[in-house]
């Protein structure tokens, strides 16, 4: 069983390694962390309280909290979708606004068509697709060597809590082998 | 049918709330047409069956509405998606 207590624990422990905090509305985050609660009972995995998951965990894969989108939207609006992770400016405010939807509309579309159908498309697909479309790369912290493949560095190391400027890029390492 | 109905004061508007259960926006959306008192009907499309959300989808699609929710429908015509209190405000005359 899952309990709120685990939840929210889960997500404290998540936002002090990535340099977030939770909502700063304390009834808010109390409805975000039950609904997290909620689905996780229902679904096996803590899907988005804020998005309608199919219940099949390939195709929710991008929603499961902490999401896909966490850091590109908290990095743009200062909050993530559901507003459970804030940036420390929203946290100061204490105010909380909607942000707009940057997962994909077919993505959410999936859940009104049959998920059999869906899965198994998903599984021919594979991962390798979806991450050159949205333009992954690799990427490693200078000062603790930690390496993550990502749209953009993180905000802070999860590994030495350096800022994300001391991430750089790590190109092709292509070897031609001397031809 | 998972279609619930909130009592309230003001009833010379039709409103219907496509919601999710587990939604904070969601629930500031109910709370807020609650506080105003005004009467509504919602639909948690997390909790409804798959033919109720396979209307739904066709509905949002054919409204060209995004998919996200809250979604509030008033008197079948104006569509508000996301939580805006203040434009839920002018389209109820609040």
């Amino acid at each position: 069983m899952t309990t709120l207590e685990m939840v929210r624990r889960r997500a404290e422990l998540d936002a002090k390694a990535n340099g977030y905090f939770l909502n700063p509305d304390s009834e808010f985050l109390e409805n975000i962390l039950e609904g997290l609660r909620v689905n996780e009972e229902r679904f096996g995995y803590p899907a988005c309280p804020c998005r309608i998951a199919v219940g099949s965990f390939e195709l929710d894969r991008d929603i499961i909290c902490p999401c896909d989108y966490r850091d590109p939207d908290v990095q743009d609006y200062g909050a993530c979708y559901c507003c459970l992770y804030v940036d420390s400016a929203t946290y100061e405010k204490g105010e909380i606004h909607p942000i707009p939807e940057r997962r994909l509309p077919e993505k959410a579309l999936k859940v009104f068509s049959s998920i059999e159908e869906e899965e198994k498309k998903s599984q021919l697909m594979a991962g390798v697709v979806e991450d050159a479309r949205i333009g992954r790369i690799l990427f490693y912290c200078r000062q603790c060597g930690y390496v993550v493949f990502r749209e953009e560095p993180p905000y802070i190391c999860p590994i030495c809590r350096a800022k994300r400027e001391m991430f750089s890029e790590i190109g092709p390492l292509l070897e031609t082998g001397g031809t | 049918m998972t279609i619930k109905r909130v009592e309230g004061g003001r009833t010379d508007h039709k409103v219907f709330i496509y919601a999710l259960s587990t939604c904070g926006w969601c629930k500031r959306t109910k709370d807020f047409l609650k506080e105003k008192n005004v009467a509504y009907e919602y639909m948690d499309v997390d909790q409804a069956t798959r033919e109720e959300k396979r209307e739904v989808g066709e509905f949002l699609k054919e409204r060209n509405v995004p998919l996200g929710f809250p979604v509030t429908v008033i008197d079948d015509e104006t569509v508000i998606s996301g939580y805006k209190p203040e434009a839920l405000a002018e389209a109820l005359g609040l």
